[in-house]
């Protein structure tokens, strides 16, 4: 597990879930934040909807496990988890950073429209399921139905993938190192060209991890669940 | 040169037989030969077109001796209705109890939309977005605007999240309890595209499942990250298509929504496939009951509140779902009728003009056209077309809209002082009867002039 390292800034805001409420947190990071750049959370104690829908460029850092949906919505905040996520963890961000430490569960950046979704463990089923934009790279393996229905974006596994990968895929492309168990319907390897080498690239240097680009494969769609009727005999 | 018969009939009268199946009927055959020429489903708009138990079922027991009627047009009666007294700390008020369901931009024009946001505001209820976001254009002529969270996601963003006045969580829907929104290529035009992050003119089909929570539980945990997400300020619905409404009103409450929309299968939508619209969920009338009873049983009546849909298209309509325990309806259907959906004309600057050319170049008429999914709308209601949906001016369809909703509230009033009531909230299941056996079961209402409620002692 890679720890969370806290860089320079003096006296980040406090907050201590064993005896303030997350919507007290919520609130704080909603308000007028009056200087504060840091926001330091203890004892999160796998606590759901922990700094969610902040819309600041906020340093947000997490010491321990979190439940369901931590950094929902996020935009602009640099939220590091130093533990792992429940279920959700960055879902429908729209910019800004969400890193875990740890483990993420099922449904680690669903729908996110931007920003940047970094695991350093593994991840549970359906990682960056419906992904609108945002990029998510995983130190480890993803669990099964990763990237289904994938819309824009790009997710790096590190690891392997299990069953149904990209499965019904629009046009976000996943780069995977390890071993894929297998594709989801209309998903496909698909060559490897320049810019995928530089965006791999780009986003392992990003997330801090280091792996040559040249290990990695891409998937994206077939395209062939695009239109209805493509190989129906249509009379009219 | 004239061709020999082959074989000469005798001469007996002609008389052609005409025996038609129950079974196979021309309806029946009709789609047998449509799977075998096309080797696909069909796909068409709006709700349920067979006949079923439903409002026309019941009547209303006016007041005479036992009970004294209130003056129609000067004593007072009351429309006003709150929703989302629960938990939110803005609870939504509204002058009237009929509401506009959710309907995506994309499966309507934005001139719709915001035809819709005005008659809305004119009369003092809500709108609702739909799958595909909220466009500004909505969010302007709305005051009060209802933001859906739906299965796909497509165009959700925190920003509109905070500028709704409510925020609805998408279940299902009553025309595809269990099924995914379906946007057909014609309609996704760049706009609507760009909204949901797809490519333009492709078949969409949306997701039947939340991406990120599966369960009641699950949703408990997500309607606390929405309230956190916009400080508990915001009424949280949850809409169902109306199946096992009992548990699933139950369920709803145990997940903590402020308000339960539940959608009968007369509901509509823009497209999706016949075998669901017709086959999949229960009628409104049942479902009213059971989502009443449900909450009843919890003791939640009047604290959660209730959104009945599925085919409310009258005044009579909206007063029975209030007299059976619904706290307000929506309507979707019925408002896409009062901007002209299946009129043979459309408006333009003041003139009608014949839509029937465009119907038939659809293969249908004023009257019986379900085309909404191919986007060719004739009267410019459910198109993205740039041409077909100028037919369809804002300020036109708002007042039809407003005409419409203020029509239905005046039915409304005028039959609750008949039956006595100050308030339409206080039209109740007494003062109603079912006219057929099936109604009175699904309604657990006596059948007219009997004590028998199908189903009791």
């Amino acid at each position: 597990m890679v720890r969370v390292v806290r860089t320079g800034q003096s006296a980040p805001a406090q907050f201590d879930l064993s005896k303030q409420s997350v919507s007290e947190l919520n609130k704080f990071v909603h308000g007028h934040l009056e200087g504060v750049t840091e926001v330091r959370v203890e004892n999160p104690d796998g606590a759901h909807s922990i700094a969610v829908a902040v819309d600041a460029p906020l340093r947000i850092e997490i010491g321990g496990n979190v439940g369901y949906f931590c950094a929902g919505l996020n935009k602009q905040a640099t939220v590091m988890i130093d533990g792992n996520a429940g279920p959700g963890v960055a879902e429908n961000m729209m910019s800004g950073r969400v890193e875990v430490a740890g483990f993420a569960s099922g449904g680690a950046g669903a729908s996110a429209h931007g920003g940047l979704l970094v695991i350093h463990g593994d991840a549970g089923l359906r990682c960056g399921i419906s992904l609108k934009g945002a990029d998510i790279v995983v130190g480890g393996d993803v669990g099964s139905f990763s990237a289904f229905m994938a819309q824009a974006g790009r997710i790096v596994i590190c690891g392997n993938a299990a069953e149904g990968l990209g499965d019904s895929l629009y046009e976000a492309v996943v780069y995977v190192r390890g071993g894929i168990r297998s594709l989801g319907a209309d998903a496909e390897v698909q060559p490897m060209g320049a810019e995928d080498t530089a965006a791999v690239t780009a986003l392992l240097a990003a997330a801090g991890i280091g792996h040559p680009a040249r290990e990695f494969k891409r998937v994206g769609s077939a395209r062939k669940l695009y239109h209805w009727n493509v190989d129906a005999n249509q009379e009219y | 040169m004239a061709t020999q018969p082959l074989l000469q009939m005798p001469a007996t009268p002609e008389r052609l037989q005409r025996e038609e199946s129950a079974l196979y009927d021309r309806q029946v055959l009709d789609y047998i030969e449509r799977a075998a020429a096309t080797g696909l489903y069909e796909i068409r708009g709006l709700g349920a077109k067979r006949r079923l138990p439903h409002f026309d079922d019941l009547v209303f027991l006016g007041a005479s001796l036992s009970r004294y009627p209130l003056e129609g047009y000067r004593e007072k009666c009351t429309t006003r209705t709150i929703l989302g007294t629960r938990f939110a700390r803005k609870p939504i008020e509204l002058d009237i109890p009929i509401t506009i369901a959710g309907m995506s931009f994309g499966s309507l024009s934005a001139n719709v939309k915001e035809a819709l946001g005005r008659a809305a505001t004119s009369v003092g209820t809500s709108t609702t977005t739909g799958d595909g976001g909220m466009t500004l254009e909505e969010r302007v002529s709305s005051k009060t605007l209802v933001y859906q969270c739906l299965p796909s996601r497509y165009g959700f963003n925190p920003d509109d999240l905070r500028r709704a006045d409510a925020i609805e969580v998408v279940i299902g829907q009553g025309a595809k309890p269990g099924g995914g929104g379906m946007l057909l290529g014609q309609k996704v035009s760049a706009r609507v595209a760009a909204m949901r992050t797809l490519p333009e003119g492709i078949d969409q089909r949306s997701a039947c499942r939340h991406p990120d929570w599966t369960g009641p539980d699950d949703l408990a945990i997500k309607i606390k990250e929405l309230r956190e997400a916009t400080d508990w300020e915001k009424p949280i619905y949850i809409k169902i298509g109306a199946t096992r409404v009992f548990n699933d009103v139950k369920l709803c409450v145990h997940a903590g929504a402020d308000v339960i929309v539940v959608d009968g299968m007369q509901g509509g939508t823009a497209a999706t496939q016949l075998a669901f619209i017709e086959h999949v969920g229960i009628p409104t009338l049942a479902a009213v009951r059971q989502a009443v009873e449900a909450l009843e049983e919890l003791n939640m009546k009047d604290k959660v509140q209730l959104i009945v849909s599925g085919g409310i298209r009258t005044g009579a309509d909206v007063a029975k779902a209030l007299a059976l325990g619904a706290d307000a309806v929506a309507i979707g259907q019925g408002i896409l009728m009062a901007l002209g959906c299946n009129s043979d004309s459309y408006v333009q600057g003041g003139k009608h003009y014949s839509a029937e050319a465009d119907y038939r170049r659809l293969m249908t008429a004023p009257g019986f056209c379900h085309h909404c999914h191919t986007g060719f709308c004739p009267v410019g209601v459910t198109t993205q077309d740039p041409v077909l949906e100028q037919r369809l001016e804002p300020e036109v369809g708002a007042k039809r809209v407003r005409n419409y909703l203020k029509t239905l509230n005046l039915e409304l009033t005028t039959l609750a002082r008949a039956c006595g009531k100050q308030n339409v909230h206080h039209l109740e299941r007494e003062d109603l009867v079912a006219l057929t056996v099936e109604a009175a079961a699904m309604a657990r209402l006596p059948l007219a002039g009997t004590r028998w409620v199908p189903g009791q002692p």
